[in-house]
């Protein structure tokens, strides 16, 4: 089935009963040739570029609740490539890249939407370091401008500029950046693999793995045992708990992010703005809603929910830089779970059981990876070689000391 | 969330920083054997269970002290807490 204007007209002419489900629902298989676990974004992204790019077959992905029920349904969907470190930026500029062209591969509206980021400076130390992460970016291929305070007031003249304690010096804008419908991305990403063969198996939980010999041969679940001659693991949020099957220990702790949601108001944003002096992001939706967020909870956590402190100090930051924000309405907010890894950045990399892959470690900012992070790790699955621009994203580079920590808080997750 | 102090009662979590796992009061042996593998793994791994997990809670805007914390990551419901240089003089 693909989608297209004639076929909405035509449907919308015979009472909309020509739609079909968007993906079969099919049993398990006994063997598959690779079996992803995790039917999130990155998950269902990886299963598509298997199939797809790198023209794999007999190709699974299991998933425990159903399709996208974990954080590619709960984040707050932006998409951006500015990030500083060369193990960073190539990747996000990829992912930025396939973000750019995501609805016409899959033939499905993602809602893709390039209405630019803004990373607001406070201090003129900020405005140096907005500077060189900015020409980090643009060596690295993505677009990145510096602006100075009146350039912020003309695209925003509702911020705190006279903010005593801070005041805002300017702005790194991406334009390319923005947002996306997270949900979409995963239907469509499902949909697509789904097209290809892809069996899409839902309420299917991994209960261990079957490794003989230092290789592994297959999962255990809930459905029954899968035979699979390679394993993908994809569960962000989860990734300690699904590998600890394997007998492996990940330099990662489980954190809970809120979200927030405000009452649908007039546009009045049009793009997301970040606050430089506190963690605080807003951005509002189609519908209207002021979507944002801030910090983690800091407290290891598989609750899928936070805590007051953490909303009352996002409303403080949000304050600070917008004060017509207190007129506004929380509807509602909601918690995921992050793998916060020890250096703040991704794990794509074998494992020390042959045929057993993992993609972990996102933090809080997996959803914009999600493109780069199939690929990459269909790439690595695929081929058995790192695709080019995750090289550094290796799950040893903590005992080899090459660490990326764009935040330069070392081994401690709650800070990054 | 409340944490029972064993000192002070019950203190609201806001005034305590979090470290993580209470196993970071094991520090390996720098001058043993393997001891960079021991300290590659200290630093840097984490069973991070969901469930029951203890952990270091730092009393910052309190008495400073360090507190072990046994929690529940799945709830949030706090168990029990005590002192940490108790649970370090003990030996864990």
């Amino acid at each position: 089935m693909r989608f297209s204007g004639f076929r909405i007209i035509a449907e919308a002419l015979t009472g909309q009963k020509g739609w079909r489900p968007l993906w079969r629902d099919p049993d398990p298989q006994p063997a598959y040739d690779i079996v992803i676990v995790g039917g999130g974004g990155h998950g269902l992204a990886t299963a598509y570029y298997l199939a797809t790019v790198f023209r794999q077959a007999r190709i699974a992905v299991l998933e425990k609740g159903w399709l996208g029920s974990g954080n590619i349904g709960r984040n707050t969907t932006i998409i951006r490539s500015n990030y500083l470190l060369p193990g960073n930026e190539p990747f996000y500029e990829f992912s930025m890249k396939l973000w750019e062209g995501l609805e016409q591969e899959l033939n499905f509206n993602a809602m893709v939407s390039q209405r630019g980021i803004l990373n607001l400076c406070h201090t003129d130390a900020q405005r140096d370091a907005y500077r060189r992460r900015g020409n980090a970016m643009i060596l690295a291929g993505a677009d990145a401008e510096l602006l100075g305070p009146d350039q912020v007031r003309a695209m925003y003249p509702f911020l705190n500029f006279g903010n005593a304690r801070f005041p805002i010096k300017g702005g790194l804008l991406q334009r390319r950046a923005g947002t996306a419908r997270h949900d979409g991305v995963a239907w469509g990403y499902a949909r697509g693999a789904d097209l290809r063969g892809v069996d899409l198996i839902q309420n299917c939980e991994v209960t261990g793995f079957r490794i003989e010999g230092g290789r592994v041969r297959g999962v255990e679940t809930s459905r029954g045992y899968i035979a699979a001659g390679k394993v993908g693991v994809a569960v962000a949020g989860s990734s300690s708990r699904v590998m600890a099957q394997a007998g492996m220990r990940l330099p990662i702790e489980s954190h809970a992010l809120q979200a927030f949601v405000s009452e649908g108001l007039k546009r009045s944003i049009d793009g997301v703005i970040t606050f430089g002096a506190g963690h605080f992001y807003i951005s509002q939706s189609d519908k209207g809603g002021l979507v944002f967020g801030g910090d983690i909870d800091g407290y290891n956590s598989y609750a899928q929910r936070g805590n007051l402190p953490v909303i009352e100090d996002v409303a403080e930051g949000g304050m600070a830089l917008m004060p017509a924000l207190g007129r506004a309405r929380v509807l509602r907010i909601w918690g995921g779970i992050m793998d916060m890894s020890m250096d703040g950045s991704p794990i794509i990399d074998r494992t020390s059981v042959e045929g057993l892959y993992l993609n972990a470690g996102w933090c809080y900012g997996g959803f914009k990876a999600t493109p780069a992070s199939g690929y990459a790790f269909a790439h690595l699955i695929a081929t058995g070689t790192p695709h080019p621009t995750a090289t550094a994203y290796r799950l040893d580079r903590f005992a080899r000391g090459h660490l990326i920590d764009e935040k330069g808080a070392g081994a401690q997750p709650n800070l990054h | 969330m409340l944490i029972p102090h064993p000192l002070l009662g019950p203190r609201d979590a806001q005034e305590f920083t979090y470290l993580g796992d209470a196993s970071l009061i094991d520090r390996p042996d720098g001058m043993a054997d393997g001891a960079e593998a021991a300290f590659c793994d200290y630093v840097y791994l984490r069973d991070n269970p969901a469930g029951v997990h203890r952990e270091l809670w730092f009393h910052e805007f309190g008495d400073r002290s360090w507190l072990v914390v046994t929690r529940n990551t799945v709830t949030h419901e706090i168990l029990g807490a005590e002192l940490a240089a108790d649970v370090a003089r003990r030996g864990r």
